[in-house]
């Protein structure tokens, strides 16, 4: 019998290209911050600083704001096939630089290659190409002959899926002529900065898309400047309250996608082996950093102990490691806060009486890590089973009737998502029916396409992207809704 | 419909077994998710050391084979010398698993692999079709071992697998077993011809509560051969046979494997399904025979450092 | 520089990614709107019409199977190489006798990119689900009809080409073109982009020659699921249609409308040439 070790298969740095520091995207070049000073992104895999970027302040705000409202009456009257065109440059520009973008986002955000190569970028391109389809054709949208933007969206996006938020964010709004600024999260600044270089090589027009980095402070200041039209956030349900609250009284229009505890629901005749796939999928895809994660196993008590045996066999291979080796599955968590808050819940999980298991995996010593673990005999009280841990940590619970499933599933604040597995048509149908969710996999998890809407219910937030659907944020309802009192 | 196991297959308790019940009570297999594990798994990059054990290993796990109606003894005597030596450069090169041939080119082959330790597999059964009377097939199945051979590759009743006939076609399997002798079994599930998943599994299921030793997927005599997903599903169900009855049986995809890349996929694919105990000659093999040289000239490559060309390896 | 003698072109027929001359060995000169020789052009038979259409329903699996990403994906490189090659299409439209070639050229390829960008979009805007009165989850999806007969328009512009085809091979049908009799070189060269672009063989095929000849056959042959009878001249409008009666193909006309303007296009195009499918299944534990 061999044992079949895998070599290092490191994917080489060397494609990309990071300068020790960044400014602001500002109107079409990078400028120095005028009052908020700067500071350092690390590799969360090796705490090695990346870079220095910028920190905006108030009077960056005004002039990113600024410059995306003069951009703004040329860009929305640009006739929408040209408007594609641009979005179809910037599209295949980052299909050509899939690869450099990819290794990017891994050294950023600390997540496998693998998973950057093959998921991030190629839906971040994909999320392009649809939303440039949709500009000249707005009048088949469903929102009246002559769909009108908003004005200037000011867009505050994780650090979880950089690239791809950024493209969920940004193609729709510039699509339907509205200009843009974004923040990234201040512990992954790095694509969205490259992606300033990619508007740059697509000649779009200076103004239309601006890039301002910082923290908390300066995603407050850009959501509450009072010359932004629509806010579009995506981030962590507390953040989004706040969000909430600071344009009350406005008339922004706002979109919150939030945070979730997704039950994956497992039924006694489901396939068994693509059940684990689709649970392991779920939550350990991304580190479990993953709004939508399958972070609560529901299983059929009938089948829980096969069911149980069948995942630990499985975890067992999950190979945890330097996310720029192609063969490592669960990569770094991104940042030492987030760790302490994994270590936090998962300590409480512990301590209410639940059981962790977790496969023997080597960490390496420099770098943020948490091996991926599963808690048993978890009930509906425990924190565990309620709040949000955003990591590689699940709670496996258990229930008897279709019907108990689907009130253990909705009965959280939140609704995002939910996973069905059972070979049962109509059973899939009758679940998906009920529950509170706004996206449901059933047979499979965790899949994204541009042109699958998806949002949530209740605390996860409002508002849907991709799709159809993911138009309605960024055009003007009057002409059908009438005007708002 | 019921069919007592009258002779006990190791593992299965004597009591009667109700095929059709069990069979059609194994859990599903999604299409859509098997792929896709597949597919995954065939992301994963192998390289320098990990590469070259995985060669060497694969080409331990070759089943050298030829079925073809123009075979003659000088084919077939050719073949065997390259199976013990695969690389005529190199004497440290590993022979491979066994030659695969028809019952009538068995004493050929004998003679050359004569106490070598390289197995000799004989297809059987009115191969490729099945398409015979039993007592003919079972005939076929002992001239074949009396010649020398100490494995051989059977194929099942397709027709009577899609029929529901499943009591028919363990029977046969029975049947060949026992007329096997000491040698071991290989059934060909024929999955080309089996159309889902669901039946990959329930005629891997079948063959094995019949006593086969090793599952094979194909005949390599139709359309679609070995796939990894379909693999994937074969490994699947030993893995789950094992743990349900104790008895280790072995899995052999034939057919279409043809470069280094397919074959090192199929080692991940044991690897992280089934794991160790397979990574052996002994519960794995590759039925084909343009591999081998493939595999040659990548393991060439790995000693050498460059590119190796076909002039340098034996064509058979 | 002295007088440079030119390499004329001989245009052939493009079937199944390949351009054979007609079986027949027949051509005939093709030439401007003003009476200069542009080279010759094969006059292909009933015969070519067969394999063509053969190659048609061939590739209309393989094509029809693709995600609607990919297909989105590969018409939008078309348009990228259309404009690689935009002096040649302004030239051939000059010689037509156009009256605004590079015009004409950027209306034709942003028309394809328009067109394009619907693979993924026209499920959404047509289709649906069906609140139907009982416990069913009930959808309609929009599938390509099949094999599609395009008789392109005669007065070629590239763009009233580029108008019938790209509507037809979105969703997924393949199609066999009859090209314009009178300038047919559009087309041709139109086939040469499609020859060196991601566009699996047999999705689009270009036969040149007589419209009076092929439009009939075209018309009549029973494997043939739409035609698109925009070209076909007013005298053999009848004949046609009656023809198309003898397996119902779907018969579709181009609108008679500015092809410049706006309502030249529409997914409606896209739908003419499609199917609605419409599945049941039932809600319940």
């Amino acid at each position: 019998m061999m044992k079949f070790e895998y070599a290092p298969a490191p994917e080489s740095r060397a494609i990309v290209d990071i300068a020790p520091s960044y400014g602001l995207f500002l109107d079409g070049t990078f400028t120095e911050p005028s009052d908020g000073g700067v500071f350092k992104t690390v590799n969360p895999a090796s705490e090695e600083v990346l870079a220095e970027v910028a920190s905006a302040g108030a009077r960056d705000v005004d002039h990113a704001v600024a410059a995306a409202r003069r951009a703004f009456e040329p860009w929305s009257a640009l006739p929408g096939p040209e408007r594609a065109k641009y979005l179809f440059r910037i599209a295949r520009i980052v299909q050509e630089r899939s690869r450099e973008l990819a290794v990017l986002e891994s050294l950023d955000n600390g997540k496998p290659i693998r998973e950057s190569r093959d998921v991030d970028l190629p839906l971040a391109a994909a999320h392009f190409f649809y939303y440039a389809g949709w500009a000249d054709k707005l009048g088949y949208a469903g929102f009246g002959p002559d769909p009108r933007p908003l004005g200037v969206a000011a867009q505050v996006i994780p650090w979880n899926f950089p690239m791809l938020m950024l493209a969920w964010k940004i193609a729709p709004a510039l699509a339907c002529g509205n200009t843009v600024v974004l923040k990234p999260a201040e512990t992954t600044p790095l694509s969205a900065l490259f992606f300033a270089d990619i508007c740059r090589q697509a000649d779009l027009p200076p103004g239309v898309v601006n890039i301002i980095t910082g923290a908390g402070d300066t995603g407050r200041l850009l959501v509450e400047h009072p010359d932004v039209d629509k806010v579009a956030f995506t981030g962590s349900t507390e953040v989004g309250r706040q969000i909430a609250q600071a344009v009350s009284g406005s008339r922004k229009r706002v979109t919150l996608e939030l945070g979730g505890k997704a039950a994956n629901i497992v039924f006694d005749d489901a396939p068994i082996d693509q059940a684990v796939e689709g649970i392991v999928n779920g939550i350990f895809f991304n580190q479990g950093h993953v709004c939508c994660a399958g972070s609560r196993l529901l299983v059929q008590e009938s089948v829980a102990e096969e069911l149980m045996a069948a995942l630990k066999r499985r975890m067992a291979h999950l190979r945890v490691g330097d996310p720029l080796d192609k063969n490592t599955d669960i990569g770094a968590i991104n940042s030492a806060a987030q760790l302490a808050r994994i270590r936090e819940l998962s300590d409480a999980g512990a301590a209410e009486g639940a059981e962790a298991w977790s496969p023997p995996c080597e960490l390496p010593d420099r770098g943020f890590w948490f091996a991926p673990t599963v808690f048993t005999g978890v009930s509906q009280a425990h924190r565990i089973a309620r709040e949000e841990i955003f990591g590689p940590v699940l709670s496996v619970l258990t229930f008897r009737t279709p019907a108990e499933a689907v009130e253990k599933a909705n009965n959280t604040p939140y609704g995002l998502s939910a996973g069905v597995w059972t070979e049962k048509g109509s059973r899939i149908l009758w679940m998906a029916e009920r529950l509170r969710a706004g996206v449901i996999w059933a047979n499979t998890f965790n899949k994204f396409d541009p042109s699958s809407p998806f949002g949530g219910y209740k605390e996860s937030g409002f508002g849907r992207e991709g799709g159809r659907q993911g138009l309605e944020p960024y055009v003007d309802l009057e002409p059908v809704r009438g005007k708002a009192t | 419909m019921t069919a007592t196991v009258a002779s006990s297959p190791p593992g299965v308790s004597g009591s009667a077994v109700d095929l059709r019940s069990l069979l059609h009570g194994l859990p599903g297999v999604d299409k859509v998710g098997v792929e896709g594990r597949a597919a995954a798994l065939s992301t994963r990059s192998i390289k320098t050391t990990a590469k070259a054990a995985a060669i060497d290993l694969a080409i331990r796990m070759v089943d050298l084979t030829t079925l073809e109606g123009a075979d003659t003894p000088g084919k077939v005597r050719a073949l065997s010398a390259k199976a013990l030596r695969p690389d005529p450069a190199d004497p440290n090169c590993p022979p491979v698993a066994a030659v695969c041939v028809y019952p009538s080119m068995v004493p050929v082959a004998a003679e050359v692999l004569k106490g070598s330790g390289v197995h000799l597999a004989s297809v059987a059964t009115a191969f490729p079709s099945g398409q015979a009377p039993l007592d003919v097939k079972l005939a076929d199945t002992r001239d074949a071992v009396a010649a020398g051979a100490d494995e051989i590759d059977m194929v099942i009743s397709r027709g009577s697998f899609l029929a529901g006939r499943y009591d028919d076609v363990f029977a046969e399997i029975v049947a060949v077993k026992e007329a096997c002798g000491d040698a071991h079994l290989k059934v060909i599930l024929e999955t080309g011809e089996l159309g889902t998943y669901d039946n990959v599994r329930r005629a891997s299921w079948l063959a094995m509560l019949a006593g086969a030793d090793f599952i094979k997927t194909s005949t390599g005599k139709v359309p679609v051969a070995a796939t990894l997903p379909v693999t994937l599903v074969m490994l699947e169900a030993v893995r789950d046979f094992r743990a349900r009855t104790g008895r280790q049986v072995g899995v052999k995809p034939a057919g279409g494997i043809r470069t280094t890349k397919d074959a090192i996929r199929y080692l991940v694919l044991i690897n992280e399904t089934v794991g160790d105990d397979w990574l052996d000659p002994d519960w794995f093999r590759f039925g084909a025979s343009s591999l081998l040289n493939d595999l040659l000239m990548q393991r060439t490559k790995l000693t050498t450092g460059h590119y190796a060309g076909p002039d340098y390896f034996t064509l058979d | 520089m002295s007088d440079r003698v030119d390499v004329r072109r001989t245009a052939k027929l493009f079937i199944n990614g390949e351009f054979p001359r007609s079986e027949s060995g027949r051509a005939y000169e093709v030439t401007s709107h003003d009476g200069r020789p542009l080279g010759w052009a094969s006059r292909a038979s009933r015969k070519d019409l067969r394999e063509a259409v053969v190659a048609a329903r061939a590739a209309f699996p393989g094509w029809s199977g693709r995600t609607a990403y990919n297909r989105g994906q590969i018409l939008y490189r078309v348009a990228e190489l259309m404009e690689g090659r935009r002096a040649q299409f302004e030239s051939e439209l000059a010689d037509a006798g156009a009256g605004d070639p590079p015009h004409g050229v950027s209306a034709a390829i942003d028309r394809w990119v328009w067109y394009a960008g619907w693979s993924d979009k026209v499920a959404q805007v047509l289709g649906g689900t069906n609140p139907v009165a009982g416990p069913y989850f009930d959808f309609t999806v929009l599938e390509p009809t099949g094999v599609v007969g395009v008789v392109a328009p005669q007065d070629q512009s590239l763009l009233g080409l580029v108008s019938r085809v790209a509507p037809a091979v979105v969703s997924g049908n393949t199609t066999v073109v009859v090209a314009s009799e009178r300038s047919p070189l559009p087309a041709v060269s139109l086939a040469e982009v499609l020859a060196t672009s991601d566009v699996p063989p047999g999705v689009v095929n270009v036969l040149t020659g007589s419209t009076a000849e092929l439009a009939p056959w075209l018309a009549a042959h029973m494997d043939v699921n739409a035609i698109d009878v925009t070209g076909v001249p007013d005298d053999l409008v009848a004949d046609v249609e009656r023809a198309v009666a003898d397996n119902l193909k779907r018969v579709v006309r181009g609108p008679a409308v500015d092809p410049f303007s706006e309502d030249a296009q529409s997914p409606y195009e896209i739908a003419a040439l499609a199917e609605f499918k419409t599945v049941w299944h039932p809600i319940g534990t």
